[in-house]
């Protein structure tokens, strides 16, 4: 937070902001001080930002025009891709959207893993972050009910389904979220206002998580604390928020991309084909974003305890503050966890293409050693390596690289060290 | 600044200027859609016509039908009413219409049924000119449809319409 006293310089200005401080908000975002090495990674909490908007005011056009009923939902949509003005175009939006957001926030939480922005004194952040990624997948998934077509109802009938693994009242909890004995009409019409709940949960959180984000500063790309403001930062406006603007335009363009010439590209055909209670698709896939944990899902042969790894999977994240025992921040100075860093990107990447593949023979396999890889990296790795890692000297401060000569203080460091031995 | 220099546009006015304009165009092109979606759709299009059989309609009966969610009166008058609806002056009329031409075939009279005061169902034979008066807020009309007394301010309006042969006519 600015420690300056703001004061509006007109009287109506001051008269208002004496009541509501607005102006004196407005004014602590403008200054806010940024570290300067920011790079283009720090640009996806604006993109974020814009995502979640784009869902919101592209989800309130749909709901004008969707109907939530098992009979004519499906029907409704057909309406809006045919019938309504542009909808094709606000339904490919929200949809494609929906991939796009999903797309920034694994940007935005690997980001986090890389420069340690999870670590002491940012854990509320990242907690607060975590809630909110477990929002989107629960908004995602009963958003993707919505349309009713096969894929709809046979997904939301597998994803409910985890609930019957726990013991005892297993049946009467999906039941309970059924409203009935099996995926229905009542099961659509709670996730359709649920659907339209959530986002806007989501957005509180969001502001949670900027605020506090804004209480002990931004990390940065070299991890060390800054004094602000000093040298080491520069006001929000308009230094970060051209940056933003500029990256957003560049993730526009992807976006862009999705939605005008390959929309369907990220969905499954059978959900073209209107929701039938008798009949299953041949291959049951999540969209991509839940890959992953669906991966992993399936690598148990046991039903409770692959339900358990799957949330597990999501939970192990939460605690990371504290899995991670090592003080140094960004993994510029850590060569071996830089290391582990992308074995674990690598681990994902390889979950999400077997949770795409039917699950027998070496898919299962590689599913099984990667789950194992998975939490070994949380539970194993990390705690352990913060203890023995022996990592670069950080420099004293963001400027102090700069006017080293070098622009990479950590490189330098290391061929430093290089020659020193040779 | 010199004079000479504040009316020479430089190269970063040229940018900035370049860019505000694509980036109105571009709020423009994503402002459009969110507006005209809650515009009438195609499947509301779709219904802008009605074909409707009147050979069942008797002299001095009026049906109504619906036509894009309004009704509309379809009304085979009676020579008195016809004779009274084409004697009227002119000059004595709120919103002076011919009968000639808001009833081209003087035997068949279609007009919506919608009071153009606010929005109600005029009564049949109803009214001091026997013939529509508005319960909601007494607007009288005349066999043509035309206003004579109370708050409307325009006659009923005629609608696009053909007769597509002697026993239909097609609405819209």
């Amino acid at each position: 937070m600015s420690d300056h006293e703001y004061t509006p310089k007109s009287k109506v200005g001051k008269w208002f902001n004496d009541r509501l401080p607005l102006l004196t908000l407005a004014n602590h975002l403008t200054d806010y001080p940024t570290p300067k090495n920011l790079n283009y990674w720090w640009t996806f909490g604006g993109i974020l930002t814009f995502c979640l908007i784009t869902q919101i005011i592209t989800g309130i056009v749909l709901g004008m025009h969707y109907v939530a009923h098992a009979d004519l939902a499906f029907q409704s949509v057909e309406h809006i891709m045919r019938d309504v003005n542009y909808g094709w175009l606000i339904r490919y939006v929200h949809a494609n959207g929906a991939s796009m957001f999903f797309l920034a926030v694994y940007i935005h939480i690997f980001r986090s893993l890389y420069y340690g922005s999870y670590k002491s004194p940012r854990e509320v952040i990242w907690i607060i972050g975590m809630l909110i990624y477990f929002l989107m997948m629960a908004t995602a998934f009963m958003g993707y009910v919505l349309p009713w077509g096969q894929m709809s109802f046979w997904g939301a009938t597998v994803i409910t389904n985890l609930f019957s693994a726990i013991p005892l009242v297993g049946e009467s909890i999906t039941n309970w979220l059924w409203g009935g004995y099996s995926v229905d009409n009542p099961t659509l019409t709670r996730f359709f206002s649920l659907h339209y709940l959530f986002p806007f949960l989501i957005l509180g959180l969001v502001v949670l998580h900027i605020w506090a984000l804004h209480v002990p500063g931004n990390n940065n790309p070299i991890g060390i604390d800054i004094k602000k403001p000093s040298k080491d930062t520069v006001p929000f406006h308009p230094y970060i928020v051209i940056k933003d603007a500029f990256a957003l335009l560049i993730f526009l363009l992807i976006f862009a991309f999705f939605v005008f010439f390959s929309p369907n590209i990220l969905g499954h055909a059978d959900n073209y084909i209107e929701a039938n209670p008798l009949v299953t698709p041949a291959h049951i896939v999540p969209e991509w974003y839940l890959l992953p944990f669906y991966a992993i899902l399936r690598s148990v042969p046991d039903k409770l305890l692959g339900v358990i790894a799957m949330f597990a999977a999501i939970f192990v994240l939460v605690i990371l503050p504290w899995l991670d025992t090592s003080k140094v921040r960004s993994t510029v100075f850590r060569p071996i966890y830089k290391q582990f860093y992308w074995f674990l990107v690598a681990d994902v990447l390889i979950l999400g293409y077997v949770g795409a593949m039917p699950a027998e023979g070496l898919y299962l396999l590689i599913a099984r050693v990667a789950t194992a890889y998975y939490f070994a990296h949380f539970l194993i790795i990390l705690p352990f390596l913060g203890m023995k890692e022996k990592t670069t000297p950080l420099p004293l401060s963001i400027t102090e690289p700069i006017l080293g000569g070098s622009a990479d203080m950590a490189m330098a460091r290391n061929n430093l060290d290089l020659k020193e031995k040779l | 600044m010199s004079d000479s220099e504040k009316k020479k546009p430089n190269r970063r006015d040229f940018i900035v200027t370049a860019t505000a304009a694509a980036g109105a165009v571009g709020v423009g092109a994503v402002v459009w859609p969110l507006v005209d979606q809650m515009n009438p759709d195609a499947s509301v299009k779709a219904l802008a016509s009605t074909e409707v059989d009147i050979s069942a309609v008797e002299p001095g009966q009026s049906i109504t039908v619906l036509w894009r969610g309004k009704p509309v009166f379809i009304k085979r008058r009676t020579q008195d009413e016809i004779d009274s609806a084409r004697a009227v002056d002119l000059s004595e009329l709120k919103h002076p219409e011919k009968d000639e031409d808001r009833a081209k075939n003087p035997e068949w009279l279609v007009m919506l049924g919608v009071c153009t005061h606010l929005g109600c169902v005029p009564l049949n034979d109803k009214g001091d000119y026997g013939a529509w008066f508005c319960p909601c807020h007494g607007s009288h009309y005349d066999t043509s449809g035309r206003i004579r007394k109370g708050p409307a301010p325009t006659n009923m309006e005629v609608p696009k319409y053909e007769f597509v042969n002697s026993n239909t006519i097609k609405i819209g």
